[in-house]
């Protein structure tokens, strides 16, 4: 009834006002059972399934900036399973059995989209190693398989079949592919943790740490010290940073990863494509912009400029795929940190130092593992810092020892 | 595009040089043990700073080693690597084989 919809409109309390998603800032406690650093994706996810499942509530999140406005906001929101080694295809696969789920267990729109993933191979080696990914992939229940350029055409009929003299020769097909609002993740883990009583404090910037035999005392911060039962680092693109403050080093180097979006057309890519032989992926989102991301930057840095030879060998490679998206113009274009490994695994676990546990070197592969990571880093927080099996294979301690989990193959473009 | 100053051909587009990773020391990696050689492959300083990298000019073959700030991208000074090392180096001493 228009007329009632006109009284609704005038009514005093419009607009109508539930309980706000977060809670109000408060002081700092003098204390936290787990102090964990870092507001984005993978800290709240930590924080929330500690207050739901654990009922681990004395909890703080510490972050420097704003809720889900580091390496949350600026990765390019791509979900999938379909890696290399038997270690990483269980936890990513794990991670998207979570995310599908994650809407109604927020009740909260994350805006999953189940896309599909489709990786080009363009030569003959890249069909064997394609092979051997969808052979894994399905043995640990992943839905992936290897498919043939006709199968392309039909999937993706907008696709250059040979770009850039690199003749499309076959594709791996990810059905599980997929994509998701990325800050509504951050924001729908971060209400359901603080409804439990955990507690976000924004501008809030670790400044060092008060260790006592081996053992961190106390948190310090701009906002005053807090003694701590226990550390999460949860800072992607300063892991080493942060890390030097609790006193060890890390096997990482950081790099910029640049991204970029263009003006949105109609729907007509439903899959998420992406070549690493040129070093490039192309995904449309729902408001029908595409994504653009490449590999990262060819040198270390801390630095979220943007240089235009990076953008201009990227956009080349995204044209030969697209030939028609030459016409289009770019409407944004950003940059993330990733903190990369040698072997393109995360750090998860144990430290040197006993009650301080990473979720580190989260490179160009850390969205899609948020609900896992938060899931796995609870786990480990709420038994005392018994490691869970998912997550065994990726201790930092494997570098000492010579075990890596080599993924380098399988990131989405390769680096 | 960024530029470089190459010690031996001037300033040159940053995308003719190749990152060498930072100047440190090597162990012997004979006499070292497997722990010291994985902290000495695998773990980074990577904070923020001033630092001395080796960068190769590609289409030269030069080695050369440069200042850069790792936050500002600054390139403070590039010099030849016979500045740094005016001798042959030796691997880093190894205590416990010296002791021996």
């Amino acid at each position: 009834m228009p007329f009632s919809l006109l009284k609704y409109g005038l009514r005093d309390d419009y607009p109508f006002e539930k309980d706000p998603d977060l809670p109000a800032p408060t002081e700092l406690k003098r204390h936290y059972d787990v102090v964990i650093v870092g507001g984005g994706g993978h800290g709240v996810a930590t924080a929330y399934y500690l207050a739901k499942y654990h009922g681990i509530t004395n909890v703080a999140i510490l972050e420097k900036g704003y809720l889900g406005g580091g390496n949350t906001a600026r990765n390019t929101a791509v979900i999938r399973s379909n890696y290399l080694t038997p270690e990483g295809v269980k936890f990513y696969t794990e991670s998207v059995k979570l995310f599908k789920g994650l809407s109604n267990e927020f009740d909260f729109n994350i805006m999953y989209s189940r896309r599909g993933q489709l990786t080009l191979a363009h030569t003959d080696s890249a069909i064997r190693a394609f092979r051997q990914r969808a052979e894994i992939n399905r043995h640990f229940g992943g839905d992936t398989e290897l498919i043939d350029p006709q199968q392309i055409r039909e999937l993706v009929p907008t696709l250059n079949m040979n770009p850039g003299d690199l003749p499309v020769l076959a594709g791996l097909w990810h059905r599980d592919g997929a994509t998701a609002r990325h800050d509504a993740v951050a924001w729908g883990y971060a209400k359901g943790a603080t409804q439990r009583g955990v507690e976000l404090h924004q501008l809030t910037e670790v400044t060092g740490f008060e260790v006592e035999n081996n053992t961190v005392r106390a948190v310090k911060t701009n906002r005053g010290t807090v003694q701590c039962g226990c550390v999460v680092q949860a800072v992607a693109g300063h892991s080493s940073l942060l890390a030097a403050k609790a006193g060890f080093r890390m096997p990482i180097l950081t790099y910029p990863l640049q991204a970029m979006v263009t003006q949105p057309v109609k729907p007509f890519l439903n899959p998420l494509v992406s070549s690493p032989a040129l070093h490039c992926y192309v995904q449309q989102t729902g408001r029908g912009e595409l994504v653009f991301g490449g590999g990262s930057d060819p040198y270390p840095l801390y630095n979220t400029r943007s240089t235009l030879d990076l953008k201009e060998s990227l956009l080349a490679h995204a044209v030969e795929l697209f030939p028609f998206m030459a016409n289009l113009r770019l409407m944004r274009q950003w940059t993330g940190l990733t903190d990369m490994t040698s072997d393109y695994s995360p750090i998860m676990g144990l430290s040197p130092v006993d009650n301080y546990y990473l979720d580190a070197g989260w490179g160009t592969w850390g969205f899609k593992a948020t609900p896992i990571c938060g899931w796995t880093m609870a786990q480990l927080v709420a038994s005392g810092g018994k490691v869970p099996e998912l997550i065994e294979p990726f201790a930092m301690e494997r570098f000492r020892s010579f075990r890596q989990v080599n993924e380098m193959g399988a990131t989405a473009a390769s680096h | 595009m960024k530029i470089m100053q190459c010690p031996l051909n001037g300033p040159r587009n940053i995308s003719e040089f190749v990152y060498g990773g930072e100047v440190r020391q090597m162990p012997e990696p004979n006499l070292c043990s497997d722990e010291e050689w994985a902290e000495y492959v695998f773990f980074h300083d990577n904070q923020i700073g001033l630092v001395q990298e080796w960068w190769l000019h590609a289409p030269s073959g030069y080695w050369f080693i440069a200042e850069r700030h790792t936050a500002s991208d600054d390139i403070v000074r590039t010099f030849d690597p016979s500045e740094r090392f005016k001798e042959r180096v030796e691997f880093a001493p190894n205590p416990e084989v010296s002791a021996a």
